[in-house]
Parts: structure tokens; C-alpha cells; sequence
């Protein structure tokens, strides 16, 4: 009487899997589309930042260091890929980054507008909030599942995963950027007559422009950590070396492509957090 | 005097499902009752009353009593649950959407009490908001902006950020940006709570100095009662989302309608209110000077005073003798004109008793109130200034 009794087994695993297989089987066109779509986007970026010379990458690294915050910004990120450089990863690097980069701009193009509807309607934000809970509690590489159910292996799995797990920081920092925007604000927008568009793009989203870019860095931060897990179903780049140091306990190989991404990561939160800055006005 | 905004019957109820609600209300049951038993917030409660053109019509009550509430469906950011709001003669409610955006954004604008500008724009974009919205070509606007940014004072201020600005600055800002419409109606929800005192009383000039320039209808709240005295030139005291007094301030201290009102007048500063004509009084008695000495002696008697005022024939103002003077000079065969003096005070009917205070204090003689053209209107004695300050 100690043990779980086995008649109680509720296979829910086969409902989720005969779901997933009539999508597959009834809107196989629409998933191969995004599918697609998603992959061109990717490898036209992958194909810029691998064509990039080395040299050059170091020069823009340096400029976008330097104006995104000042010159000692900009000459430590440019060391810092320089190093990944010398260890032999700098396509590996340029593959994550373009995932990322990609990822990102998935993540924003559809968290802000849905952000920005949870804000308008209270009922959106009560049906979201729990689901977006679930989606940062989630354990990261459960979201490989679903992903490679509809994808298969590959990058584009690889995307969607990373993208779903990136997403809720910008859509919530969206919809909290727009609710805190003060009332009276608001009440002035509509007092002068202006439509619901005027009042959303001149007074509320330029409002909630400074608490959106802190989203927009989280959400690349986030997508940074995905990317590395989302290596397990084929994405290429850092992820997939420390992936290879771990089966075969290299430990060497592992250092260095873990120390890479540190230094990516590093890079990635100081220049969106200094373009995020840029947004404030004065207090 | 012709009006210009014209509220029937007007209520509001917040909540889900406000229209059955309303026949409560008509029972009478209670706002406390209401909000207990359907969660339902009355904010205004069958207000009606007409603000005319050119005038500062004050709502007056303190919080909760509904006067944000209302002021909020003049503009329809709040959409009344019934009744009716006349602006020039048409029904505001029945606004589609397109005629409500042209109507807020020419005919009237709000100034807020936190001043709800937008920190994002600097000082000239926040004025240049309304104009924009308009879609006003870019150069006249801007030109617009700038003019009325300097009509409040604040010339040179143009580029900075609104949170760089003190509070008073800020809210000329929102006075500037409400103007810059140029609209007929100026809707004022407590603009001026937020300020020190100093600031509030530097404003609450300039507002009238505007508005004596510009000839604006203003509705004005305010939970302030001394604002609302010097302000309004006709004042609504609200409570609980109900209207309990419409009436010049003059009249209000005179007959407060109730308990709760004269609770309130007593805390005001009368002297800031009343002025020389309300407290002044005909002269029981008044000599010409073609009346000679006797007559005037016989009037003094009569009247038990001991001096009396002398008029021309226009009732012109010329001097006053006194009893002593007038008894001593018939004796010594003199003329009336001889012993005039002129050592009282005189003023006009708008002063106010606030300046009234020391002349009354000084003079043995009763203070004489005149018009522009000298002509004597009505006196005012020292007993009269003092018992209207209690």
C-alpha cells in the first residue's frame, strides 16, 4: 500500500502529442511559413556578422562602446571580443549573437504592442499575468519541448524558444511603463482632444520609453542565457561548445567558451543599458 | 450677460452598471447605503446650474464632495450617467466622436492640479500640445506658444523641462498650455491647491489680471473657501455630490442656506470679502449747501449725529461740519461753506473692509464712500466695519 497506485495513471502525454501532431498535420503550412520567415531573417544577419572583417567589428564594438557611454566603455568591449578572438571562438560568437539579435527583435515586435494592450485592457492583464508567472518560472529547457515539436531540430527551434523565454520582461516593463504614466497626464492627452493614437504616441509611449528600454535589456539579457540552453536542439555557436566541453568534460574548451560568453553578456547589457539611459529626461 | 454653459439635472455614478442605480438615488437612499449594497461610487448627484459668459464660477467642496467629479464632465473625461450639458445652447453629451475631439480642442481646455504636464516635452512643447494636436502649421504654433508662454511670465524658460521648473512655474506652464487654445471655457480643477501660499496668492492675481484681459468663462474648484470668495464671482458650495448654495459671495456670507454652509463661512476671512458696498449704508440724514446753516443744524438734531456731510446739488461730495462748528458759526454770522472740513476719509465701493480697518480705528467721523464722479453713495461708521468682521 506504500507504492502509488499504477491503475491512477492519467496519460495526458498522448492528448498533448495527438494536439501537437493534428497542428502539425492541419496548419503544417503555417508553421513551415514563420518557419521561413524567421530562418531568412536569421541567416541574412548570421551571413552580415560573419562577413564582418574582425578588424571592423573591433572599430564598431569601440563606437557603439564610446557612444553608448564613453571612451573606456568602448575600448574594453572592443578587448573584450578581441580575447574571444584569441580563443579561437569568433564565428561561434558571431553565430550567438545573431540568434540573440534575432530573438530580440522577435521579442520586441510582438511584446510591445501586446504590452501595450494588457495596459488598455484590464481583463488582457488579468488573463496574461499568470501565464507570463508560468513562463519565468518555467525551467528554460521545458520550452524546448514545444519547440521542437513544431520546428523540429535546428535554429529556428533554437529562436522560438529563446524567444518565448525572453519575452515577458519587455511586455511587462511595456505594460507597466504605460500604466504609470500619472493620470492627470493621460486626462491633459484627452483634455486637448487628442485621439487614442496621439495620446498613446505622444504622451504615453514616450513616457514609458525609459521603463521599456529597461525591458528591451532585460529581454536581451534573457535571450543571451536562452541561447546557450537552446544549443541543445541545434542552435549553432557558444552554447554548442560548452554543450560539446560538458560530453566530453573538456574542461579547457568549456572555460573558454564560457569566459566568451560572460563577455558577450557583459557587452550586451552595458551598451542597452546605456542606450536605455539616453531615454530619460531630466528629473 | 448671456450663458454660456448651462448643467440639468446632471449625475454620475461610477461602477459596472450604473443606470439602474439611479432610481435609488431618486428614492433616496443614500450614497453610504449605495456604495454598500451595489459598490456603485455616486460622484455627482442632480446638479444643475448656468455659468455665464466672462464670468469665474467656483465650485467649492472639500474632498469627495464631487467637485472633480464634475468639473471632468464638462469636458466629458467623465461621461455623466444622466442629464444634460448645454455649451453656446448645444448638448455636449450628444457629441459623436469627432465633434467631442473639436470641441475640446477649441472650445475649452482644463488646467490640473498636479499640472499633468508632460515631462517628456520641454516647457514651449508642452504649450505647443493643444496647437498641435490641431494640426496648427508647425511655425504658427510654435510662434503662438511663445507669446503665451511670455503672457504668463515665463520668457527664456522655453527649453528647459517642466521638472526643472518650482511648482508655481509649473503650473503657469499648464495655465499657458490651456491658453495657447484660446479657448472660450477655461475648466480650473484645483490649480492652485498644490502651491504655498505665497505662490497661490501670486496666482490667484495673475489669474484674475489674465482674466481681466482676456474675459474667459473660467469654472474654478477649489476645496478653499477663500479662494473661492476671492475668485468667484458667483460661488456653488458642494457636498456630497450635491449642490447646497449658488450665490455671490457677498450673498453667501449674508444668508448661508445651512448649517453646514455657515460651519464653513465661519472659518473665512470676511474682511477679504465684504467691500464698502456691502456694508455701507444711505445717510440718514445729508445737508446741500444751498441748505444753509440752520437747516443743517435742525437735521443734526433730528438725527441725533453729531456731524453730517455736505453735497452740491449733483450730490457731489464737499465736506462735512460738525455740530460744534455749525452752532459756533451761526453765532459768529459764518456761512456753511466757512467751517467745512475735510479731515475724513473717503473711499470707493469696492474697497475692501481688510483696508478699511485702520481708517475706521482713526477717524472720529464715519468714512465716506464716493464714486468716480465724487458723488457721495453711502457712509460707513466705525461700528459698521467692526461688526462685519465677526
Amino acid at each position: 500500500m506504500s507504492e502509488f497506485p499504477d491503475f491512477l495513471r492519467l496519460e495526458i502525454g498522448i492528448y498533448v502529442d495527438n494536439f501537437v501532431k493534428w497542428l502539425m498535420h492541419n496548419h503544417g503550412e503555417f508553421f513551415d511559413a514563420i518557419s521561413k520567415g524567421i530562418l531568412w531573417f536569421l541567416l541574412n544577419i548570421e551571413k552580415f556578422l560573419l562577413w564582418l572583417p574582425w578588424w571592423l567589428a573591433l572599430v564598431l564594438i569601440f563606437i557603439i562602446g564610446w557612444r553608448s557611454k564613453n571612451l573606456r566603455n568602448g575600448l574594453t568591449f572592443a578587448f573584450l571580443i578581441f580575447i574571444v578572438g584569441t580563443f579561437g571562438l569568433w564565428d561561434y560568437m558571431m553565430m550567438t549573437l545573431a540568434i540573440v539579435l534575432t530573438s530580440v527583435f522577435i521579442s520586441l515586435l510582438l511584446g510591445i504592442p501586446m504590452g501595450i494592450f494588457m495596459a488598455y485592457s484590464s481583463r488582457l492583464n488579468t488573463i496574461m499575468r499568470p501565464i507570463l508567472d508560468g513562463m519565468q518560472t518555467m525551467p528554460s529547457f521545458v520550452y524546448l519541448i514545444p519547440a521542437l515539436m513544431l520546428f523540429d531540430m535546428g535554429k529556428v527551434p533554437a529562436i522560438f524558444a529563446t524567444t518565448i523565454y525572453a519575452i515577458p520582461p519587455v511586455l511587462r516593463l511595456t505594460d507597466l511603463g504605460i500604466r504609470r504614466v500619472p493620470k492627470e497626464m493621460v486626462e491633459a492627452a484627452h483634455s486637448f482632444g487628442s485621439s487614442s493614437w496621439q495620446t498613446l504616441t505622444k504622451v504615453q509611449l514616450p513616457q514609458a520609453l525609459p521603463t521599456i528600454m529597461t525591458g528591451i535589456n532585460q529581454t536581451t539579457m534573457m535571450a543571451l542565457a536562452m541561447v546557450v540552453i537552446a544549443s541543445m536542439i541545434g542552435a549553432k555557436g557558444l552554447g554548442l561548445e560548452v554543450l560539446k566541453a560538458i560530453q566530453h568534460i573538456d574542461i579547457a574548451r568549456g572555460f573558454e567558451a564560457g569566459i566568451s560568453i560572460v563577455f558577450l553578456a557583459i557587452i550586451i547589457d552595458r551598451v542597452s543599458q546605456g542606450i536605455a539611459n539616453r531615454f530619460k529626461y531630466p528629473e | 450677460m448671456s450663458i454660456k454653459v448651462k448643467v440639468e439635472n446632471l449625475t454620475k455614478i461610477f461602477g459596472r452598471n450604473p443606470k439602474p442605480i439611479l432610481a435609488k438615488i431618486k428614492k433616496g437612499t443614500s450614497k453610504e447605503t449605495i456604495l454598500a449594497e451595489t459598490g456603485h461610487a455616486v460622484g455627482v448627484n442632480n446638479v444643475s446650474f448656468e455659468v455665464n459668459k466672462g464670468e469665474i464660477f467656483v465650485i467649492m467642496g472639500l474632498s469627495g464632495s464631487g467637485k472633480s467629479t464634475l468639473i471632468r464632465c464638462l469636458n466629458l473625461l467623465n461621461k455623466p450617467t444622466e442629464g444634460k450639458i448645454f455649451i453656446d445652447g448645444e448638448n455636449i453629451i450628444d457629441y459623436d466622436n469627432k465633434q467631442l475631439k473639436e470641441f475640446r480642442q477649441k472650445k475649452v481646455a482644463m488646467v490640473f492640479q498636479h499640472f499633468g504636464l508632460f515631462t517628456h516635452r520641454t516647457v514651449l512643447n508642452n504649450v505647443v500640445y493643444g496647437l498641435e494636436i490641431r494640426g496648427i502649421h508647425e511655425e504658427e504654433r510654435y510662434e503662438i506658444a511663445k507669446k503665451t508662454l511670455a503672457s504668463v511670465g515665463l520668457e527664456g524658460w522655453e527649453d528647459k523641462y517642466p521638472n526643472q521648473l518650482s511648482g508655481g512655474m509649473q503650473q503657469r506652464v499648464g495655465l499657458a498650455r490651456a491658453l495657447a487654445n484660446d479657448p472660450d471655457i477655461l475648466l480650473m480643477d484645483e490649480p492652485f491647491s498644490a502651491l504655498d501660499p505665497l505662490i497661490k496668492r501670486e496666482m490667484q492675481q495673475e489669474l484674475l489680471d489674465i482674466q481681466s484681459r482676456l474675459k474667459k468663462t473660467i469654472i474654478f474648484i477649489t476645496h478653499d473657501i477663500n479662494e473661492a470668495f476671492k475668485l468667484g464671482e458667483r460661488v456653488a458650495i458642494m457636498k456630497d455630490g450635491v449642490i447646497e448654495q449658488i450665490d455671490t459671495p457677498e450673498e453667501i456670507l449674508a444668508t448661508p442656506k445651512n448649517e453646514y454652509i455657515k460651519n464653513f463661512v465661519r472659518d473665512i476671512d470676511r474682511s477679504k470679502i465684504l467691500q464698502a458696498k456691502n456694508i455701507m449704508f444711505k445717510p440718514s440724514a445729508l445737508v446741500s449747501i444751498k441748505d444753509g446753516l440752520k437747516i443743517a443744524i435742525k437735521e443734526m438734531e433730528q438725527s441725533g449725529i453729531s456731524s453730517i456731510f455736505v453735497v452740491d446739488t449733483d450730490r457731489k461730495l464737499l465736506g462735512l461740519i460738525t455740530i460744534d462748528d455749525a452752532l459756533k458759526a451761526l453765532k459768529e454770522n459764518h456761512k456753511l461753506k466757512d467751517i467745512l472740513i475735510q479731515d475724513y476719509f473717503t473711499t470707493e465701493p469696492e474697497t475692501y473692509i481688510q483696508e478699511l480697518i485702520p481708517m475706521a480705528t482713526e477717524s472720529k467721523y464715519p468714512i465716506a464712500v464716493m464714486d468716480e464722479e465724487n458723488r457721495l453713495l453711502g457712509i460707513i461708521v466705525r461700528v459698521s466695519v467692526l461688526s462685519n468682521l465677526v
